[in-house]
């Protein structure tokens, strides 16, 4: 027992005693964690996005145009701003700027009219930055509800629906194209449409009851026959859903991932101590290889732990990560973490002759680990076949399972497997290194 | 006469197709020094290795105090106290860090370990410094650091890899004076090098080893005078080149095995310093030389190398 501690020590004086190596293997990671956090959502309810930014050019100038653009204007998931159309495609051009749309001249009453008639449809021109395509597929989505909103309320609602409904009626008359019974029935629903209008014109009261009875209905034109609620940020934080939080994903990933490159450090350390002599006196003295191999996976852990817990607590302290799972969860898959990057640091020194050979080699065993874990970049994000792949790598269960006793709040029970897959891990490592490290090698 | 300490037999350990030990046999016996000398490469690094329990021989047959050692947990292993060859040190920590580590790896307690911590660091002349990091300890007090280390167990049996490779000469000496008190101590040493003058300092007998095999296992005395000697070598520098052609006649005084001159200088081999000193300065004077300097030596064992293996010892 006493060399077992006082191999740990050691190694703990050593670890504490370079102060600069010390400062760098915490603030890097905090540092890089903050940065990555804030780029993939923050907090979420503390700051809200600021918007998609759009210009808009509108060469229509009509009442529907100027309807949908104060709709537009107001909608808090777009930050749109008005300019001539020279400015909003050199904004583009640019990439000063996510998505420029253009309402084309006459847009308003192109737009009513073929609401109910075949015919040309105006254009409506949507410049975007080929590198933000998600971002103009979002505000397409937006446009299409504020122009359906604000064509369909110019069609039902007073003079505006009824002289469409009777052009429409004049341009049947004159032929369509359409069978007998085809154009009887669509002459039906033109005169009942003007019929309605009329009344809803005639007789206010009506309108607003009718208003009521069918959710903004005659009155207020169409409107997407749904409502969605945003749960992630109407959630109260007492309601036992997590609030996601980038910080908790960032300072997972990058906690671990440094973890992993100390344990780099301490396989190669390994070897170098082993090159250095250090192992021949190690080795003279009476004690068994698992001794030797158990002290410093055992001080590899702790150093791991205290660097995950002091990159946690500043995470908790600055960016309000909180623990809205099981804390004996999180211990148990912070643990798991440690004992294999302790036990991975084993493996490399098993691997490997001379530090300067197994640099590379465990450099590239690292990122992928960190790649694929989803360290970087969510899991979710990758290929089907690649999520299947991964769920053989210890790292992805580890993001998984932090992920769940951060933010997404899961109970103990969804830290078990995860925490099993590191300490299988941390054994089958552990198992190898012992095997093939070259004991009698210098 | 008791068994011995450490007794090895047959030794043998190859590396693919290069024997490094070749059936390598000696004993130390108890009290004694045993140097173990040879030119880089001769296989003294990997005895040792193998002696320790690093390194399992191919083949042949370790015994420390009659027994050999079973496995990496043999208590056994206290007997012996290992000085490798590399600087096996922490330079991050200081030199009371690092022997408080090294001793702890024999489960030494508390107040034993600081007893023996203090005695070793007297013994390497190192107290005063041992709450400085090893790291900015010059290459002598670092290697002096490297033997302390070895003490702390109180081992009966040291073995000392070149302790004083690529260390000034002063602080050589400090060494070789720290191996005397050790001896003093009653410790048994087993000192490897390729250092013809230490082992004739410090040892009784030499073994000397050479591409693997023993070539030599006696007492210095003994190879000295297996080297065909026994005598005496005498260098006369005169106070210039003789003129006169009288070294033929000098070879024939009684008890010159051979002379020779090179400029001013003159060497002589002798059967004898006692009884030719005086004939050869009297042929000098009647000469008319006149002598300057004048210096004798026994023949070393660097002479004796050559005359056992046809080859100069490596020194470097
Ligand atoms: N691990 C090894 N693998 C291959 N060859 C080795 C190994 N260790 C030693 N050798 C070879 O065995 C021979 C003996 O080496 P060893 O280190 O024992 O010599 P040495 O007498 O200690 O030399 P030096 O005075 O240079 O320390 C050398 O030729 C060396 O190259
Ligand atoms: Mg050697």
């Amino acid at each position: 027992m006493r060399p077992l501690l006082a191999i740990i020590r050691k190694d703990l004086k050593l670890h504490v005693g370079n102060r600069r190596a010390l400062i760098l293997t915490l603030a890097v990671p905090i540092a890089i964690a903050s940065f990555f956090g804030s780029l993939f959502g923050g907090q979420s309810g503390k700051t809200k996005s600021s918007g998609v930014p759009i210009q808009i050019t509108d060469l229509d100038d009509s009442t529907i145009t100027r309807k949908i653009l104060t709709n537009i204007l107001a909608d808090a998931s777009l930050k749109a701003t008005l300019v001539p159309e020279a400015e909003a495609r050199a904004a583009i051009k640019q990439g000063k700027t996510a998505v420029a749309v253009i309402f084309p001249k006459n847009f308003g009453a192109d737009a009513s009219s073929s609401f109910f008639s075949p015919g040309a449809k105006p254009e409506l021109t949507v410049l975007h930055d080929p590198s933000r395509n998600i971002e103009s597929s979002m505000v397409q989505g937006i446009l299409m509800q504020h122009i359906m909103q604000a064509v369909s309320q110019n069609i039902f609602s007073g003079t505006g629906g009824r002289q469409l409904a009777q052009n429409a009626l004049k341009r049947l008359d004159l032929g369509s194209g359409l069978s007998p019974a085809d154009n009887g029935a669509l002459r039906g629903l033109l005169t009942n449409v003007d019929q309605w209008l009329s009344r809803v014109a005639a007789n206010t009261n009506l309108a607003t009851t009718a208003g009521r009875g069918s959710g903004g209905g005659a009155g207020g034109g169409f409107s997407l026959p749904f409502k969605m609620k945003d749960e992630e940020s109407e959630a109260p934080a007492e309601s036992g859903i997590g609030r996601y939080n980038g910080y908790a994903h960032s300072f997972a990933g990058m906690g671990m991932q440094f973890v992993l490159m100390a344990a780099i450090d301490w396989g190669l350390g390994i070897l170098l101590e082993r090159q250095r002599g250090l192992w021949r006196r190690l080795r003279a003295a009476p004690l068994s290889r698992r001794t030797l191999l158990l002290g410093r996976a055992s001080s590899s852990t702790l150093i791991a732990l205290s660097t995950l817990a002091i990159c946690w607590a500043f995470s908790m302290v600055v960016f309000h990560v909180q623990i809205n799972g099981s804390w004996l969860g999180f211990f148990l898959i912070n643990l798991g973490v440690s004992t294999f990057a302790a036990s991975l640091g084993l493996f490399i020194a098993a691997l490997g002759r001379t530090p300067e050979a197994t640099r590379g080699l465990a450099i590239f065993v690292l990122l992928m680990l960190v790649m694929l874990g989803g360290a970087w970049i969510p899991s979710f994000i990758f290929p089907a076949w690649l999520q299947n792949v991964t769920i053989f790598i210890p790292t992805r269960w580890a993001m998984d399972g932090y992920d769940a006793m951060t933010w997404r709040g899961l109970g103990l029970s969804a830290a078990l497997a995860p925490a099993a897959v590191l300490f299988a891990a941390t054994a089958l490592c552990g198992w190898f290194a012992h095997r093939c490290f070259r004991w009698e090698a210098d | 006469m008791s068994s011995p300490l450490l007794e090895i037999r047959q030794l043998r350990k190859t590396y693919g197709s290069l024997a490094a030990v070749d059936g390598v046999s000696f004993t130390v016996q108890r009290g004694e020094c045993l140097g173990l000398l040879g030119p880089n490469g001769a296989g003294k690094t990997t005895t040792l290795s193998m002696l320790a329990g690093l390194l399992t021989p191919d083949s042949g047959q370790v015994l420390i105090d009659g027994r050999a050692l079973a496995g990496d947990t043999d208590p056994l292993k206290r007997q012996l106290g290992l000085v490798p060859q590399e600087l096996a040190l922490y330079e991050d920590l200081t030199a009371a860090e690092n022997l408080a580590f090294f001793g702890a790896l024999y489960s030494l307690e508390k107040a034993t370990l600081h007893q023996r911590m203090a005695d070793a660091l007297a013994i390497v002349g190192l107290a005063d410094r041992a709450r400085d990091k090893a790291r900015t300890f010059s290459g002598g007090m670092k290697r002096r650091l490297n033997l302390a280390a070895a003490l702390l167990h109180d081992p009966q049996l040291l073995l000392l890899d070149e302790p004083t490779v690529g260390v000034d000469p002063q602080s050589r000496n400090a060494i070789f004076d720290n191996i005397e008190a050790l001896r003093a101590r009653g410790k048994t040493i087993l000192y490897t090098t390729h250092y013809m003058e230490e082992v004739e300092r410090l040892c009784d007998r030499v073994v000397i080893v050479d591409h693997g095999k023993v070539i030599a296992d006696d007492t210095i005395a003994a190879l000295r005078a297996r080297a065909g000697s026994g005598g005496n070598l005498l260098k006369i520098t005169l106070a210039q080149a003789p003129a006169g052609a009288w070294l033929p006649a000098l070879r024939q005084l009684a008890g010159i095995r051979s002379a020779e001159l090179a400029g001013a200088l003159l060497s002589l081999e002798l059967d004898d310093l006692t009884a030719s000193a005086s004939p050869i300065l009297h042929f000098l004077r009647e000469h008319h030389e006149t002598i300057v300097h004048l210096s004798s030596d026994r023949p070393n064992l660097e002479s004796i190398f050559l005359t056992l293996t046809g080859r100069q010892l490596r020194d470097t």
